[in-house]
């Protein structure tokens, strides 16, 4: 077997596809934001999320500490079930307060963390008591109109 | 009696398609089972990667290129109105990444290294070298068609990926360089809206599947191409046009499973 010009070609166009691969994944993809760090996992209710969507962002002070992981229907609560996987680095009180927020005005909606006082800290598993629905805008213009209609009517 | 012709033209069109259906896949399998001797003898199939995979890397190159240039300027031009320029990014990569890098690289493939796969074996089929093979106790589908099915499956995957990588780069040269949309924005929009899994890898997928399919069409026309320069002429004709409507099928069918609007 010797080596031919042709197998380095054959070399160079694999190399260069696997790279273009690779940079896809890391330059393009979220795979060089994905955190292996470890997670520990805690639930909320919400009346409404709105448009909150699984793997959306969760915010404390505008600095990413975890992701959504799933979104479910309590059928005996009738709320949203949001899971909710935290950086274990971020420790959050159990009296934290969890609001669905938006980026921008048409933005996508994520989840912003708002620590409480208390002593004790959120530990895998616990639910965040303390929730806000997301504003859905339908409902606050709808807000608007009636309390216009309502002082011109005065 | 004109109807009962045109009805018997119909009738003998569809069975006769039907046949050839048949025949291709029993090919495929063919193909597949005699898959052994392109990977003892890898040096057949590497080989067969330099002519369908290396030769097509320039006009995959430059057509990623200015695709992606194209998205950047006309992305742009529609984004503008709503004021979300930043976006441009997070359009250009999702477009390439699960659309447009697959197919167009698969209809470029077809037409380039797919026609070229026909046009030698129905050549080799019309001077008689399958036959002359067989004469030699040498399977003809192991030799000559299975290591040009698996360089083309294995180029394929690769030739997206780099039209994806080239088109990304084509729209930020567009979009940051020339026009002047943020450099953070464009790639951490994109980075965000952009999933390994869920994006990357089914553009991989769907690309794979594209190679099975044009290299099975194009190395089923040229073994089934009737041996005369007319049958190898339409063979390769057949082979362009048939892959880029199967390509273009599979696509609705593979996104319709994969990004069912979640």
């Amino acid at each position: 077997m010797e080596r031919t010009t042709l197998d380095l070609w054959v070399g160079i166009f694999v190399v260069a596809g696997i790279g273009a691969l690779v940079a896809l994944a890391f330059k393009v993809g979220n795979l060089g934001t994905y955190n292996v760090r470890d997670t520990y996992q805690v639930q909320a209710y919400f009346n409404n999320i709105g448009g909150l969507k699984p793997q959306a962002s969760i915010r404390s002070a505008g600095v990413l500490v975890g992701r959504v992981t799933s979104i479910t229907l309590d059928s005996e609560r009738y709320q949203a079930k949001v899971l909710m996987n935290i950086d274990s680095r971020y420790q959050f009180p159990t009296d934290t307060f969890a609001n669905i927020l938006t980026a921008g005005l048409l933005g996508e909606q994520y989840i912003g963390l708002a620590p409480g006082g208390e002593e004790k800290m959120l530990a895998g598993g616990d639910t965040i008591k303390k929730t806000q629905s997301a504003m859905v805008l339908e409902d606050m213009v709808g807000k608007f109109l009636y309390d216009k209609a309502a002082q011109e009517s005065e | 009696m004109a109807i009962v012709k045109a009805l018997r033209g119909i009738g003998s069109r569809v069975i006769n398609a039907v046949w050839r259906i048949g025949y291709a896949a029993r090919f495929f399998f063919k193909v597949l089972f005699y898959s052994g001797m392109s990977f003892r003898r890898f040096r057949l199939t590497v080989r067969e990667i330099f002519f369908s995979g290396v030769m097509s890397l320039i006009i995959i190159l430059v057509a990623g290129t200015f695709v992606g240039m194209v998205l950047g300027l006309q992305g742009f031009e529609t984004l503008k109105r709503y004021g979300s320029e930043s976006a441009l990014g997070s359009l250009v990569a999702l477009s390439l990444v699960r659309e447009l890098g697959p197919v167009l690289t698969a209809i470029l493939f077809a037409s380039r290294a797919g026609s070229a796969m026909t046009a030698e074996i129905g050549l080799m089929k019309t001077t008689e070298q399958l036959s002359a093979m067989e004469m030699m106790a040498v399977n003809p589908v192991a030799r000559v068609v299975a290591p040009r099915f698996w360089a083309g499956v294995v180029s394929m995957p690769l030739l997206a990926a780099l039209f994806s990588a080239l088109g990304v780069f084509g729209g930020y040269v567009v979009g940051v360089i020339m026009i002047g949309v943020d450099s953070g924005q464009f790639w951490s929009q994109m980075q965000s809206a952009v999933d390994f899994k869920g994006d990357i890898l089914n553009g991989v997928l769907k690309s794979f599947v594209f190679g099975v399919a044009v290299t099975v069409v194009a190395l089923f026309e040229g073994f089934d191409a009737p041996p005369t320069a007319e049958g190898v002429s339409g063979a390769t004709t057949r082979t362009v046009v048939e892959s880029s409507l199967l390509i273009l099928m599979l696509d609705f069918i593979l996104t319709a499973f994969m990004f069912r609007g979640d």
